[in-house]
This record gives structure tokens, C-alpha cells and sequence, in this order.
């Protein structure tokens, strides 16, 4: 009698054990796959149809692209903002400053959040504006240097001063003139941003920190610095500890700054270049000290004691976040007649009041310190001499320059 | 990544009645849907991609295909670690996920009893959260100062693992031991859910058919559960190992300068440097890594099934 062996199993038995096991089911099988993704690779190549697909210039129209102003039939406007850029009410529905816009003029204002991060809003609105058409929306507020970059592709549109005296009346000459909007003919500033060094007492275990150098360089530190992956903000810093100016450097200062910098990541000093979640790192005490946005810096010292800034001798960086009206907007003199209403002094005081961030408007102190104090002496929202004195900008650059410098920063922060 | 669609075997017509015409259509119709989403959201955006990926221009002029392929090498050549550092990390993350996942779905599978249900409710429930702020947790978790990095550091762990590379000094975030164990927390649902799929189906006969011929719990286990759960190994190894290695957010969140992976890159030539050749040739390189990598594996590991 043949033993039984179970090793000696005939392929065609093997079959017949794996198909019962499998249920008798077609399941997805590794021979299907293979052959998919040979159809796959096949139909991409199919080449011929991928010159099709260049994509256009940007049409550069000096003065932006108008579209019939509905403004007077449609009493309405379609506001695109940050989160957490406005003033609310106790119930968080209401944004009283925009109620009473609308009571006074009758325009409704469309409200959205949804901008969250600049460089994906640009990604979202850019086939739009690309390709001639209405984005849905009235008004933007952007960054300053995305603001240069749409007003250098002719994305957006000329403003009508004669919507906008108080604006032109009351805009702080800090803010007056940048160079890469000179006058304001396109833009006009929502609230300034200042960039200085925050720290997190505790964490510092008695350790001092003054300037960027001593975020670059003090071995205490080690590991426990951290830096914004913003590159303006950065850089900038940087080059104001090293005794240049932000506003007015060459190719050559701009790699010093990132040589600087590059010795620091190498020794472990850095720890995380970031966007807005610095804040958690700050607070849990894993970032001992790091370049911040004051405005955050503000709210953070509200809920803890050992959170604190300071201001380097050498300087700080403010950018702005500015309205733009997007080409071919279709409620164009409602959106400049809403700009108008936020340089009014009582406006602009309510909304500094809640927001603490720098207020572009001059004459607000005197309404806001009706509603607090605090708020109108605190030099990070209403900017005394001295402060304004310190504060710089970062220059205005040419595309080629703009991936040039973004190239090396993305380099320096490891992508 | 490869996507199957398989053609539906067509019903082959009733001999005595001529088939209707409407009946011959149905499996078309019904696969219209399916085909016209992957249409729209798969294909037209690969000829899109590939088109961009030998293109040349900026944002000022409009870019042009000019078939420049050295984009490319240029990209290869540039990114080549960041490469290198995801296929490490998603491997790393895939084999830690096998490792804590296998004995879970065993469980679940063959021990749990009436526990089963809660114990999947538990490994489902954290998919309920968004992963950034799942993610976000792992950092109040692993805070320097915190209870975990204090006791693995009085452990000597950290000790261990910082003379291997995997973290720096008496940290654990910002370095790339975090961002592994960010991938693996983040996929692992990925890694038990077909495990235990392939593991609930097996016949528990089996089991008792091999005690029978005498065999150890560890033979059992090596001759009859484990290759027969082999599809779950592999379609849960591909699950996670695929996204985790295009992630970009764990190395965001959870690293520093110099864990920085592909999805990284990628995100910053797209956004920010704004070179969408590059980004567009990156994103083809990874895929075609990926899909030489899942073939080859698909191959050795033998298996027919995937689910």
C-alpha cells in the first residue's frame, strides 16, 4: 500500500486545496494586476496626445481684467478670508463689524474662511485666474508677496480711489508705499504682521536670548530652536542679525543668510522649520525659543505666563496680508466700498480689539482705548515711534529670483 | 497605482432564445459609472501629470512640452535620498505594522469571543479623528519633558536608539525613530483589517486537523495559519507600505530637517518653488518605484490572491 505522503501533493491537488480555500471567489490575483498595469503603462503611453496639455501663459493685462460691475443690481459682496481673521459675536455666528457694514449700506456680505495657507490658496484660485475667469470671489486677502506675485501676473484689478477716501486718508504711512505696489493702486493692507522672537521661559532654564544669534549659536539651546518655514520671515531675520537689510540685499547676502543658517541645521540646533504649529511646540516647552508671529505670540502669553517675546536690537520683520480684488470679480465697487469701511477709525478699533494683529489705520487709538485699554499701549497692535522705527520689509523679488531663493531655502530646510 | 479593472465575463447567450439586446448591454451600462470616474479622475489626471512632467516654462510665459526628459534625471539625481529615505521609513513603518498587527488580528480572529466586535469598534475608533489631528497628538504624547520620553530615557532606550541614528540625544520628536512611529500608528488599521479578513476565514478545523497529525502549536502555526493568511500579509503590506511611503505630513509634523521624505519634496517643488515639471516628474518616479517594488514582491511572495 502507497503511504501517505503530504509533501507529494500533485499540482493539480494543490489547485484544487487553493480553490476551496478561496471560496470559489475571483479575487483581485496578483495575475490580474500585472496585466492592469501593463494596460496601464500602455496607455501612457500614448504620448502623442500629451502635447496637448501645455499650459498657457498667464495673461498679463496691465490694470487686471474687469468684468461688468453688478455692484449697484446685486447688493452683495463675496469676502474670502484666513480663519480667525475677524471679529465674532458671544454666539460665534455674528461678525458685528460686518453687520453693521450691511445695515449702513445694505450690501450682504458672503463671509468665507477659506484660506488657510497661501501658497494652496494660490494653488486653488490659479487655473481660474489663468484662464480668464471669475473666481467666485470679490475679495482676497493674501500675504504681501503673494499679493506682488498676483499683481505682477496682471491677476488683479486697479482699485477706484474715489470708492476708497478714508483708506487713502488713514493707512499708516508705514504701509504707504511697498515696492511692489506703489501707492497702493491695487492693494490695500488688512493687518500688518510683525515677526519677532518669542520664547518659552521655562524651557529657557535661565538661558537669555536676544537676538538670532543666540538662536543660531548657544549650545544650550541645542535642538530646542525653532525657525518658520516661511522663507521671508527666516531670511530676513537673519539678514537683520547680520546687520543687512531686508529690504534691500543682493544674491550674495541672501546666500550668507543661508549659509548662516545651514551651519545651525547641521549642528542640530534647529529643530523644525514650521508654519503655525510652532505654537504647540512653544507651549510644550519643546521649543525653548523661536521666530514667531506677534500675534500669536499675544494670544499664547494670554494663557501662559512663561510664554514671552522680545524684539531684536537689530530689528524685525513686518509683512501685511492685503484685500485684492481678483479680475473679473463681478461686485468690484461693493468690494472697494467694504475695504473703505475697515479704515474707518471705529471699524478698524473693533476689529483690532479682537484680532491683535498690527492695525494698518492711523487715528484707532483713541477708539480702541475706549474699548481696551490694554490693547491700544500694546505697541505689537497699535506700533509706537520706536517700534515702527525697527520695523523692515521684505523686498519685492522678480519670478527668476523668487524660485531661485525658495529652491535654496526648501533646500536648507531638507525637501 | 495600478488600478483593475477586469472586463465582466459575458454571460454566454442561452442557446434556445435569441439573447435581447438590452440584456447583452447591461454589463456595459453598468460599468459606465466606474469607467467614466476612473476616466475623469485617474487617467485624464496621469496625462495631465505626465504632459506637465516634460514640459518647460514658468508661470510667466505658460510652459510648453518640449519632451525636455532630462527633468528627470535632474530630479532623480537631486532627490535620490529623500527616496532612498522613504522607501526606508514606509518599509520600517510596513514591518513594525506586520509585527504589532499579525498577533491582534489573530486574536481577534480566533481568541476575542464575544469581544471581537469591541475590539475592531477599537481599532477602527481612532479613523473617526482626522489624521492631522491624530497626528498632532503624537506630539503633546512624545513632548520632550513628557512622561513617555522620561521613562524611555530612564530606560536607557533613548541611549540605544541614538547610537543606532534612529533618534538625537534625550529626544524623541524631530527625529526619525517619531516620524516611523508616526507611519506605523497612522497605517496600521491598514495592516489588520485584511489580515484578520484572511484570518477569520480559515477553517478552524484545520487547526484541530493538524493537532491531530501531532503537530506543535509553532508548527501549526508555520505550516497551516500563516501561509494560509498569506493574501492578508500581502494585500495589508501593500496598504500600508503604498501611502506611507508618498506621506508627507508624519515627516512634517513628527521630524526635522533631515527626515524630510519624497511627499515632501514633492508638496514644496509644487507649492511653493512652483516648478510643476519637477513636482510632476518626482510624483511618476515614485510611482513607477512603487509599482516595480509591489511587482517584485507580488512575484516572490507567490501568493495568487490579494484580498
Amino acid at each position: 500500500m502507497e503511504q501517505f505522503e503530504p509533501d507529494r501533493l500533485s499540482p493539480a491537488q494543490v489547485a484544487a486545496m487553493r480553490r476551496s480555500f478561496r471560496n470559489g471567489r475571483a479575487s483581485l490575483s496578483r495575475r490580474s494586476l500585472l496585466r492592469a498595469s501593463t494596460g496601464g503603462a500602455l496607455a501612457v503611453g500614448g504620448l502623442g496626445t500629451l502635447s496637448a496639455c501645455g499650459i498657457p501663459a498667464a495673461g498679463k493685462t496691465e490694470g487686471g481684467v474687469s468684468s461688468d460691475d453688478h455692484s449697484t443690481k446685486e447688493k452683495e459682496v463675496n469676502f474670502s478670508n484666513w480663519t480667525e481673521y475677524m471679529d465674532v459675536d458671544e454666539s460665534e455666528k455674528h461678525h458685528p463689524t460686518l453687520d453693521t457694514f450691511t445695515e449702513r449700506t445694505g450690501i450682504k456680505v458672503k463671509y468665507t474662511e477659506d484660506i488657510n495657507d497661501n501658497v494652496e490658496f494660490f494653488g486653488k484660485i490659479k487655473p481660474q485666474l489663468a484662464a480668464g475667469q471669475d473666481t467666485g470671489r470679490d475679495l482676497i486677502c493674501v500675504t504681501d508677496w503673494l499679493a506682488a506675485r498676483l499683481i505682477r501676473l496682471g491677476w488683479v484689478q486697479k482699485l477706484d480711489p474715489a470708492n476708497l477716501p478714508h483708506a487713502y486718508a488713514n493707512l499708516s504711512s508705514q504701509f504707504r508705499s511697498p515696492d511692489w505696489d506703489p501707492g497702493r493702486a491695487y492693494s490695500y493692507v488688512w493687518q500688518g504682521i510683525s515677526t519677532v522672537i518669542a520664547f518659552n521661559k521655562k524651557a529657557l532654564d535661565g538661558e537669555e536670548v536676544k537676538s538670532i544669534s543666540d538662536l543660531l549659536d548657544n549650545p544650550k539651546l541645542k535642538g530646542r530652536v525653532g525657525f518658520l518655514s516661511e522663507m521671508r520671515d527666516s531670511i530676513g531675520m537673519t539678514l537683520l542679525d547680520m546687520g543687512k537689510d531686508p529690504g534691500d540685499f543682493t544674491a550674495d547676502d541672501y546666500d550668507a543668510a543661508i549659509a548662516r543658517i545651514q551651519k545651525a541645521v547641521d549642528k542640530g540646533q534647529i529643530r523644525r522649520f514650521t508654519g503655525n504649529d510652532y505654537t504647540s511646540d512653544l507651549s510644550s516647552g519643546d521649543f525653548a525659543a523661536c521666530i514667531a508671529w506677534a500675534g500669536d505670540v499675544v494670544q499664547l502669553k494670554a494663557d501662559s505666563p512663561d510664554i514671552d517675546f522680545i524684539i531684536p536690537d537689530s530689528g524685525y520683520m513686518t509683512s501685511t496680508d492685503n484685500l485684492l480684488v481678483p479680475n473679473k470679480a463681478r461686485h468690484k465697487t461693493n468690494a472697494e466700498r467694504l475695504i473703505d469701511y475697515y479704515y474707518e477709525p471705529k471699524a478698524a478699533a473693533e476689529l483690532a480689539a479682537y484680532i491683535n494683529y498690527v492695525c494698518p489705520v492711523d487715528g484707532v487709538k483713541a477708539e480702541l482705548a475706549k474699548i481696551d485699554e490694554d490693547a491700544a499701549n500694546n505697541p505689537l497692535i497699535i506700533p509706537d515711534k520706536a517700534m515702527a522705527a525697527k520695523s523692515r520689509a521684505f523686498r519685492s523679488l522678480s519670478s527668476k529670483e523668487e524660485t531661485e531663493f525658495e529652491t535654496k531655502f526648501a533646500k536648507l530646510t531638507g525637501a | 497605482m495600478a488600478t483593475v479593472t477586469e472586463a465582466p465575463p459575458l454571460a454566454p447567450a442561452p442557446e434556445k432564445k435569441p439573447p435581447r439586446k438590452r440584456g447583452r448591454w447591461t454589463p456595459y451600462l453598468l460599468l459606465l459609472p466606474g469607467l467614466a470616474w476612473l476616466l475623469v479622475f485617474f487617467a485624464l489626471p496621469m496625462v495631465y501629470q505626465a504632459s506637465t512632467s516634460v514640459q518647460t516654462g514658468s508661470l510667466e510665459q505658460g510652459y510648453e512640452v518640449t519632451w525636455h526628459f532630462s527633468t528627470y534625471w535632474d530630479a532623480l539625481a537631486e532627490y535620490y535620498p529623500q527616496f532612498l529615505r522613504s522607501v526606508l521609513y514606509a518599509g520600517s513603518a510596513t514591518i513594525l505594522c506586520l509585527l504589532l498587527g499579525y498577533p491582534l488580528a489573530y486574536l481577534i480572529a480566533f481568541r476575542a469571543g464575544r469581544w471581537r466586535n469591541l475590539i475592531m469598534i477599537l481599532v477602527i475608533a481612532p479613523f473617526f479623528t482626522s489624521f492631522l489631528i491624530r497626528t498632532l497628538a503624537w506630539k503633546t504624547i512624545l513632548a520632550d519633558g513628557g512622561p513617555v520620553v522620561g521613562a524611555l530615557n530612564s530606560l536607557h532606550v533613548l541611549d540605544v536608539t541614538s547610537w543606532l541614528g534612529m533618534t538625537a540625544g534625550d529626544r524623541v520628536l524631530a527625529t526619525p525613530l517619531a516620524v516611523v512611529c508616526g507611519l506605523t500608528y497612522n497605517f496600521l488599521p491598514f495592516m489588520i483589517l485584511p489580515l484578520y479578513t484572511s484570518l477569520e476565514r480559515i477553517d478552524g478545523r484545520l487547526h484541530e486537523a493538524a493537532g491531530d497529525l501531532y503537530a506543535k502549536p509553532v508548527t501549526t502555526f508555520r505550516k497551516v495559519t500563516f501561509p494560509l493568511s498569506m493574501p492578508g500579509v500581502v494585500s495589508g503590506t501593500l496598504l500600508t507600505f503604498i501611502p506611507a511611503a508618498g506621506d508627507y505630513v508624519n515627516a512634517d509634523l513628527l521630524g526635522s530637517t533631515d527626515t524630510r521624505m519624497i511627499g515632501n519634496v514633492i508638496q514644496s517643488q509644487f507649492l511653493r518653488i512652483l516648478d510643476y515639471p519637477t513636482a510632476a516628474a518626482l510624483s511618476f518616479i515614485l510611482m513607477f518605484a512603487i509599482l516595480i517594488m509591489v511587482t517584485l514582491y507580488i512575484r516572490k511572495s507567490g501568493t495568487e490572491d490579494l484580498v
